[in-house]
């Protein structure tokens, strides 16, 4: 911001000299203020993740608060590097040396007071973007201190204020949830209600993973025995894409599955049916018995499947069978 | 092990020890070929041993060769590999109480011909050049891999390269930029330079120099070998538990990343101690030259943070060979606590790479704007600032990984705060172009191009340190855009325009103009048309390190490796240049073509052996351009006594 005020300061001697830092500083203001307005007016609605769900929606303004705030620095500094190579350029034949100005106390004062009031800015900014929309949509660890509002219960049901927990399980390669208060039922697909607090709960069986719903602006990384807990709230239906970001192996670039929002009639059909289907089918029975964090060695074993070596799972292993949880 | 300081001669013409090496015929000195012998030797016995000791130890049933073995066969490689090259020579001959051969100390320093380069020399001239060398290879290699990575990203799903291969190459590709880059500055011109910018003779420990670099040849090789094993899955950091569950390739990974760990601490060593104690008399830490400043704070953090990474290498390995359980978290380890002791490492390695640049550049913007450097203790705060700073800011690689989240604002606030120290960096440029007369030499165009690169770099960190934006940012192509602006972008275009810029000096050769121009113009074009789209495609949800993204990001997918591509070609240019200028065209520059102050460049080319035939007075800083009475930087030929004077203690402070 205050790149400008450099030439300025150091001006006064140079009175022949066209004056550059007023120069310099009528440009600057004319670009930052249309680049800040071009940003703010039309770029931020088209600026991602989207506003689909609440810290979607922080984690946008967060993005287009910040480009504000950059783009007046971007434009200062190569405003002055532009003008310096137009004006300052050696003519040919031109052997001299410029003067000799060893520095300016007015000047760096100027720029290291303006650096740390942008730096303080964008800290009590960031600080309260993280603390209100409870932790922005990031992981939280087992015992987060930024909460949403949401009352807990053992039933989810539509139209009031229950908190919907999601544990979200990651395992070489692939994305398992399970509703814990649709009787610990599974499903490979990320259904959600629309308007509800959402507490997702995530952990891994093997390896670290990141969970990543960028429509809903969540990202937590997925440890094993670690229970990582990250909120928001859907503020629109429709679909939106789980990917993994952290790398996990050889075919991380293949795990995702997707999801969607939905009215929260709609999600309690789901899930019931869901629910009862598993049930009759005898995989809720067969299911390790639900945990805010899993610990692989004392998950029953089902079948064959287990391949465990030294008490840590190699990379063949899985605990599910490919049938299992059934897919709705 | 210390070497007495060369006396001062009395007549200076010569006198020095007659032209070692003569008589003997390269193959029957120590060198390349010995030590590339008994580092084979030294591998099958290793392998042997360890399939001795660890031949119960399996791993996993699903791995059908032993780890110890290898690691084992990596130790005793590069063991041979040291002996081989005759680096504990002396060290033996000690050991057996003989007198060392004069020519041991001063091996290399005035041999003739290229043999030298292939040997452990003592010269750090020599050893600089070793380095430039070996440090164009490395950053070829790792260029090639990205070129293969490039071409896997045509298309939205795998089509060249498996799975396995793809993460091998992506692997490969970042650990050789990351962990031998971290010396494309400081070995070439760090050790070449800078015991001649500070006036000195020589540098404090000229044989943990010389293994510094060699060092990195076995790391290199180490780390290709990998390629052989199906590589490693985890990329260049290595995450556990992942790093514990892949096959054989992951300890090729942690051993040379440990091994070039050992390197960079004995430069950090040899850097720190020959700055304190070697300057000239003059040379006083305010006329330090802006380069040597970087030089000194990056030995620091090599010094205090590689140490760290050393710890967590030797440790995975450990829990991939002896079966403990550091990083297992159902054996009580914690694969946080790998994470921690990377990014305590990895984020002082990402200064280790940045601060060589910044001195770099530091010292060709003064030269070429024809200016005193604006705020020179505004930039060396600056530098000083940085590399403190970076110690604290770790965790905000982990901001969404689940370890200590009420931490996050603090390390919000210092990544903030690293900005004002880098700041500085730019305010200094900013005060040094006002009103100067700019040369649009080579190196200057790189000097720029680093500045433009870096601003965005460094404008998009502030991205990545605020946690609701990097929730959508972090582990994204974002971020993969962000470093490499800032290493790339910085270190690397630093990197081309210490060659340019310093070159002559080193080989009294200077490369051809017109390519280096068409060499600046494509990569810095290429560059950016490259990652650029990089910022929008992380921001699109396109994750790092997947060979499969969604159908909608394939225009701009091929868009990038198309520019990657002829970014290659960029670099391909130079490669023409380097190996055309320095074989067949060999245009000669042996003077002071950009007539700079600074010290190096009183000097003759090449400079002689011993670099200053006095040990020169510093009487000026090395950036008084535009004063027409400017005192020389130095005095090179004091009359007898003044060294002696400047040296002796002052009156009152007698020891005893």
């Amino acid at each position: 911001m205050n790149s400008s005020d450099t030439p300025a300061a150091a001006d006064a001697s140079a009175s022949p000299e066209p004056r550059h830092g007023w120069r310099l500083f009528s440009i600057w203001i004319v670009l930052s203020v249309a680049a800040c307005l071009v940003i703010w007016f039309v770029w931020y609605p088209h600026m991602p993740p989207g506003r689909m769900s609440s810290s979607a929606a922080s984690e946008q303004f967060d993005i287009a608060v910040l480009s504000v705030s950059a783009a007046p620095v971007i434009i200062g500094v190569l405003l002055y590097f532009v003008y310096a190579i137009v004006v300052w350029r050696a003519r040919p034949g031109d052997e001299g040396d410029g003067p000799p100005i060893y520095g300016n106390t007015k000047v760096a004062a100027t720029w290291i007071i303006g650096t740390t009031m942008i730096v303080g800015w964008l800290f009590i900014f960031g600080t309260v973007e993280l603390v209100v929309p409870a932790g922005a949509g990031a992981g939280e660890g087992p015992s987060p201190i930024f909460k949403l509002a949401g009352t807990q219960a053992a039933a989810w049901t539509p139209g009031g204020s229950d908190m919907l927990q999601v544990q979200v399980i990651g395992q070489q390669w692939m994305w398992t949830y399970r509703y814990p208060q649709f009787g610990g039922m599974e499903s490979t697909v990320l259904d959600l209600p629309v308007n509800t607090p959402i507490e997702f709960h995530v952990t891994s069986l093997d390896v670290i993973h990141s969970f990543w719903a960028y429509k809903l602006g969540v990202k937590a990384d997925a440890n094993p025995d670690v229970d990582n807990v990250a909120y928001t709230t859907a503020k629109a239906t429709g679909g939106f894409e789980v990917r993994c970001s952290e790398l996990c192996g050889i075919w991380h670039g293949a795990m995702y599955n997707s999801g969607t929002v939905l009215s929260q009639s709609a999600f309690q059909t789901w899930a019931a049916g869901v629910q009862s289907k598993e049930h009759s089918e005898g995989v809720l029975a067969a299911l390790p018995t639900y945990a805010l964090t899993y610990d692989p060695t004392v998950i029953p074993q089902l079948g064959k499947n287990i391949v465990q070596v030294d008490g840590i799972t190699g990379a063949a292993g899985y605990y599910y069978g490919s049938g299992d949880p059934v897919t709705p | 092990m210390a070497i007495e300081i060369q006396p001062e001669r009395a007549d200076p013409t010569g006198g020095g020890p007659a032209i070692i090496g003569a008589g003997r015929p390269w193959w029957r000195r120590f060198g390349v070929h010995t030590g590339l012998i008994v580092a084979v030797a030294g591998y099958f016995l290793g392998h042997w041993l360890g399939n001795f000791l660890g031949g119960g130890y399996f791993r996993s049933s699903l791995a059908d060769t032993n780890d110890v073995a290898l690691v084992l066969g990596y130790a005793g490689a590069t063991i041979g590999w040291l002996v081989g090259l005759g680096v504990f020579n002396d060290l033996f001959l000690m050991l057996a109480g003989k007198p060392l051969r004069e020519e041991s100390r001063l091996l290399g320093v005035q041999e003739p011909g290229p043999a030298k380069y292939f040997r452990y020399t003592l010269d750090h001239k020599v050893v600089g050049i070793q380095y430039l060398y070996g440090m164009i290879v490395y950053f070829l290699t790792g260029g090639l891999f990205a070129m293969a990575i490039r071409s896997e990203l045509l298309s939205p799903t795998y089509h060249l390269m498996g799975p396995e291969q793809y993460l091998m190459v992506v692997g490969e590709h970042g650990t050789m930029m990351m962990m031998m880059m971290s010396s494309v500055v400081l070995g070439p011109f760090g050790q070449y330079f800078g015991p001649l910018l500070i006036g000195s003779k020589r540098v404090a420990f000229p044989r943990l120099e010389a293994l510094g670099f060699w060092l990195t040849v076995p790391s290199y090789f180490i780390l290709l070998s990998a390629v052989l094993m199906g590589g490693f899955p985890t990329g260049w950091t290595g995450y556990e538990p992942l790093a514990t569950q892949a096959t054989q390739g992951e300890d090729a990974y942690f051993f040379a990343f440990g091994l070039m760990g050992i390197s960079m601490i004995l430069a950090g060593f040899n850097m720190i101690v020959t700055i304190i104690n070697y300057r000239a008399p003059g040379m006083r830490w305010s006329r330090l030259p802006a380069f040597v400043w970087s030089m000194f704070t990056v030995s620091f953090l090599q010094v205090l943070a590689v140490p760290v990474l050393v710890g967590a290498c030797y440790m995975a390995l450990m829990d991939r060979t002896f079966q403990t359980a550091f990083f297992t978290n159902q054996l009580g380890g914690s694969s946080f606590l790998y994470e921690d002791l990377f990014w305590f490492f990895g984020h002082p390695e990402v200064y280790i790479l940045a601060l060589p640049g910044f001195g770099i550049i530091a010292e060709i913007i003064s030269v070429f704007c024809r200016k005193p450097l604006f705020g020179y203790k505004v930039s060396v705060a600056g530098m000083v600032g940085v590399g403190l700073m970076s110690f604290l800011v770790w965790q905000h690689h982990l901001f969404d990984s689940g370890i200590n989240p009420d931490m996050r604002p603090l390390f919000m606030l210092t990544t903030e705060v690293i900005s004002i120290p880098t700041g500085f960096i730019f305010l200094v440029a900013m005060g040094t172009f006002w009103k100067a007369r700019i040369r649009f030499s080579i190196p200057m165009l790189f000097a720029l191009a680093f500045y433009f690169n870096f601003l965005i770099g460094g404008i998009s960190g502030v991205f990545l340190s605020d946690v609701p934006a990097d929730t959508t940012e972090h582990g994204s192509f974002f971020v993969m855009a962000h470093f490499h602006y800032t290493i790339m972008g910085g270190l690397i275009f630093a990197f081309f325009a210490g060659i340019y810029y310093w070159l002559p000096k080193m080989t009294g050769i200077k490369l051809n103009e017109r390519l280096g121009k068409i060499q600046f113009w494509t990569m810095f074009i290429f560059f950016n048309t490259t990652f650029l789209p990089l910022f929008a495609l992380g921001m699109m949800g396109m994750p790092r390190r997947v060979f499969e993204y969604a159908r909608s990001m394939e225009t701009l997918n091929d868009w990038v490796s198309i520019s990657a591509f002829c970014l290659g070609v960029s670099i391909l240019i130079f490669v023409i240049n380097f190996v055309m200028s320095m074989t067949f065209w060999r245009e000669a520059e042996v003077g002071n073509p950009w007539r700079a102050r600074s010290l190096e460049w009183q000097l003759p080319t090449p400079p002689p052996p011993e670099n200053f035939r006095r040990v020169p007075v510093i009487l000026a800083s090395p950036y008084d351009y535009g004063i027409p009475d400017a005192l020389p930087v130095a005095d090179f030929n004091p009359p007898p006594g003044v060294i002696g004077a400047a040296y002796a203690p002052a009156s009152g402070r007698v020891e005893g």
